[in-house]
């Protein structure tokens, strides 16, 4: 399946891969928009937030709002959806990501776009069989 | 619209309107159908309304107070029918916020009964536009009163005679002849009872729910108190509404984000400790079996023992195996405690549905315990059985099961046989039979007509045309003004049985559940702390009834840190996050202690309520020996060695010295004394006069002394 990956060692802490996720989908540039999230410690290590497509949330939408598709990415119907937020109680990862201004919560679908922008080279499309945590994949 | 014309639907009455848009939990009016002279209107929902009723509960309440006389009975036409959801219902965010109250003056009662659902239908209706549906009135033919929101139009509609009445063949009908497509099915929903509900007093309320998973109809329940028999004595077949496509904001919420981030975290807490604890998600309630057991505080024979060597063959691992798994069983959107579980593909063994394969909805810890444990009944199947059929047939499982359970005690007592019941040999364990006792009474005929009366109804009727000993059936009828008992024992905990005992509407455990602080915990010693439980546990549970929402998700599933809070047994990280959906919804705050106002002042109406309709006060709170204590000697026999030393202990008396009617007797002066001198102090601080009467200080200090409510205490104090 297509999941992105994140090198954490090669982040340099820019966010820029949220503003272009957040302008991607949402059209501003808005951290709190943003399907990735990019977390820095006070250890000085960085992690970040995102779906890997490992599809738990799936089995818990009492409304079949979540599928995956055939390139093995979990999408979100927003029309189906209603908005009760299991998917995010339940993802393992914190993945899926909620903001006031839509009922619907969002994820990352492993477009790319934030790849292209990212100028550490800190993140990838990978194809894997079963995804890992969000970080480099196996 | 999806104007189905399979059938013909003769509209006896119509009303259109425009679905007002819903501001902060609430559409602003509700809807009153008549069904004598084919009235629908409008009515606004006033300021009064919203400070002093809240909704739910509160709204049902309120619209029944103003439809009824003091002289109403249940089967009169001024009996009304009123469903609301409240300001919460409708939520999807937290884990159960979408429940459906119903109200009516009860035929088992006589006094307004409320009864609380799941499903879609109180959510849905007010999406629709309406906070409440008022029905009132009885139609000479059989209707269907439809409210159709994206056509904007309410309609009274006869339905054809071949139209069926039990639920899970109604609702196939319903959705083939008022549904076009899968976006209908699943912004429908419908109210209705069955066959069973026509014959007897105990007919419960079926609230659908399409299930997208299963592309299939479910049921949820709002059981106690008959009202699915005030239904069908209107001749309505079913109240549906259509509604707007369902979203996560159609509540209009005053702050969605406040929902969300409570919504989030709770859901994370149950993913985290459900699996660990109660396991609600893979077993339901059916948990409780074993450990109410375990504790002897499981009801077996009729409430006789607490216990049963057969339990495991009907406890949560069983049910565990049975339930379908892995699909998200919430009888709401978004409640990830998700306990409403079924069995697909049940194939029914009996009666007009037999070799059927069919969905049971459940069968929930209430039913397990009172149609098995109860009645000797541990045969997973025959619970199923007679779980499905009491759902079609529009009949009350708990009701049904603490009543078979009397009458098989009877049986055993000789006041019943075989020449009474027409054959059927009513021991305790006699599946077979019981299920047919559901039959009779959905066909309303033999021992089943007797036998939907209830408990209070049998009593009367083994008295006086079986010359039973009329001690004995009270002693041993587990009934309260009327109403069946829900299944705890009782006899071991003084507070559990006021929690009974001291209800409004009869003995149901949503008002108060405190057998394991009391008995297993003992952290209520004495009559003042049982009193202020008995004070704040059903204020605080009232609450959700008023604002939509479910119990379970407050204390089925708890985060490791309630431990050590001042008193675990609030679950106070749970209130905080009730405070936070009601002020995300209605845009205000509201304090642990205006919480328990709001609720003392739909409590105390309620208690008013009854004394308006004649019953109410002291006499009325009195409970059947047989939750007190042991009434027979094999009872006192199976725990011998507690009541012995409890006459030691307590009474100072030497059982050695003592006969077994003397130790029997002694117990039963003692424990009867202590449960009036348990309701002196409830009644104390419940600010309630000694006959209890809410006094007009209590009524003035919770700014509920409205000038009706005044009426009627006055002639009382
Ligand atoms: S928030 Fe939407 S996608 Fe997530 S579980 Fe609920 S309905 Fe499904
Ligand atoms: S891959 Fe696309 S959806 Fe995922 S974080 Fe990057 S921009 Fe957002
Ligand atoms: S806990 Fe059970 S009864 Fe309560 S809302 Fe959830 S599914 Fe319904």
């Amino acid at each position: 399946m297509k999941v992105l990956a994140f090198y954490p060692d090669r982040c340099v802490g820019c966010h820029i891969c949220e503003e272009v996720c957040s302008q991607t989908w949402f059209k501003v540039t808005d951290r709190d928009k943003s399907r990735i999230r990019i977390q820095e410690h006070d250890d000085g290590s960085i992690s970040a937030l995102y779906c890997v497509q490992k599809g738990d949330c799936i089995d818990v939408c009492p409304v079949n709002a979540l599928t995956r598709n055939k390139q093995g990415v979990v999408l979100l119907r927003e029309k189906q959806c209603v908005g009760c937020l299991s998917c995010v109680g339940f993802c393992p990862y914190l993945a899926m990501i909620y903001h006031p201004d839509q009922s619907q919560p969002f994820k990352c679908v492993a477009c790319g776009n934030c790849v292209d922008e990212c100028p550490a080279g800190a993140l990838e499309i990978v194809e894997v069989e079963t995804p890992s945590a969000p970080g480099p994949q196996a | 619209m999806a104007e189905k014309t399979l059938s013909p639907r003769r509209v006896l009455a119509e009303l259109t309107y425009d679905a007002p848009s819903i501001k902060r939990g609430y559409a602003g009016q509700t809807l009153y159908v008549n069904l004598s002279d084919n009235t629908i209107a409008a009515r606004p929902v006033t300021n009064l309304m919203k400070e002093k009723f809240i909704g739910g509960r509160g709204f049902d309440l309120y619209l029944l107070w103003h439809g009824v006389d003091d002289d109403t009975r249940w089967d009169d036409p001024e009996n009304e029918i009123v469903i609301s959801s409240g300001p919460c219902g409708g939520t999807t965010q937290y884990p159960g916020a979408g429940k459906s109250i119903a109200a009516a003056i009860s035929p088992l009662t006589g006094v307004p009964i409320d009864s609380n659902a799941g499903g879609h239908f109180g959510p849905y209706l007010k999406f629709a536009g309406w906070d409440a549906i008022e029905v009132q009135g009885k139609a000479e033919q059989e209707v269907i009163v439809f409210v159709d929101a994206p056509a904007g139009r309410i309609t009274i509609e006869e339905v054809p005679a071949d139209a069926p009445t039990d639920t899970h063949v109604l609702g196939k009908w319903i959705l083939e002849h008022y549904a076009e497509s899968e976006s209908d099915r699943q912004q429908m929903s419908f109210v209705s009872a069955g066959r069973g509900s026509e014959h007897s007093r105990m007919g419960c309320l079926n609230f659908s729910l399409y299930d997208r998973r299963r592309q299939d109809l479910r049921y949820k329940q709002a059981g106690r108190g008959g009202i699915g028999t005030v239904l069908r004595d209107k001749k309505v077949k079913a109240l549906v509404v259509r509604t707007f496509p369902i979203a996560g904001n159609l509540n209009a919420p005053a702050d969605l984000g406040l929902l969300q981030e409570t919504g989030a975290e709770m859901h994370q807490e149950v993913h985290d400790y459900d699996p660990v604890q109660n396991r609600m998600r893979s077993r339901g309630t059916p948990y409780l079996v074993q450990i109410m057991d375990d504790y002897d505080l499981l009801p077996v024979h009729n409430f006789k023992f607490g216990t049963h060597p057969d339990t495991p063959k009907i406890n949560g691992e069983v049910w565990e195996a049975r339930l379908t798994q892995g699909l998200p069983d919430g009888c709401w959107y978004g409640c990830t405690v998700a306990c409403a579980h079924a069995v697909d593909g049940y194939v029914v063994r009996s009666g007009p549905y037999k070799g059927q394969a069919v969905i049971v909805d459940g069968p929930e810890y209430e039913t397990v315990a009172g149609v098995g444990s109860n009645c000797g009944i541990f045969e997973p199947d025959a619970i199923l059985e007679i779980n499905f059929y009491c759902d079609t047939y529009g009949i009350d499982t708990i009701s049904f099961g603490t009543a078979m359970a009397f009458a098989m005690e009877c049986y055993e007592a000789g006041i019943l046989d075989e020449a009474k019941t027409g054959g059927l040999e009513l021991t305790f364990g006699s599946a077979d039979d019981a299920i047919e006792v559901l039959h009779q009474m959905a066909r309303g005929d033999e021992f089943g007509r007797i036998f939907g009366m209830g408990i209070r109804g049998m009593q009367d009727y083994f008295v006086e045309h079986y010359g039973a000993d009329a001690q004995f059936v009270r002693d041993i009828g587990m009934q309260a003004k009327g109403l069946e008992y829900s299944e705890y024992m009782t006899k071991e905990s003084l507070a559990q049985q006021g929690g009974y005992g001291l209800t409004n509407k009869g003995p149901q455990h949503d008002e108060a559940w405190l057998i394991f602080m009391d008995m297993v915990n003992n952290e209520l010693p004495t009559f003042e702390d049982k009193a202020e439980a008995l004070h704040y546990f059903p204020m605080w549970r009232t609450w959700f009834g008023l604002c939509g929402f479910c119990k379970l998700p407050w204390n089925d599933v708890v985060h490791p840190k309630n431990k050590l809070s001042p008193e675990p047994q609030k679950i106070m990280h749970h209130v905080e996050n009730y405070q936070k959906i009601y002020e995300g919804v209605t845009g205000t705050a509201v304090t642990l202690d205006d919480i328990i106002t709001m609720s003392e002042r739909v409590y105390n109406f309620q208690r008013v309520f009854n004394i308006r309709l004649g019953y109410g006060l002291r006499q009325h709170d009195a409970i059947p020996y047989r939750s007190a204590g042991p009434v027979t000697a094999e009872e006192y026999e199976s725990r011998a060695e507690r009541y012995d030393d409890q006459l030691r202990e307590w009474l100072g008396l030497d059982p050695a010295q003592m006969s077994l009617e003397e130790k029997m007797a002694a117990h039963r002066q003692y424990r009867t004394e202590r449960y009036q001198k348990l309701i002196d102090a409830v009644y104390a601080r419940r600010g309630w006069s000694n006959d209890g009467v809410p006094t007009l200080e209590k009524l003035r200090q919770l700014g509920m002394d409205l000038p009706e409510v005044v009426a009627v205490v006055e002639k009382h104090l």
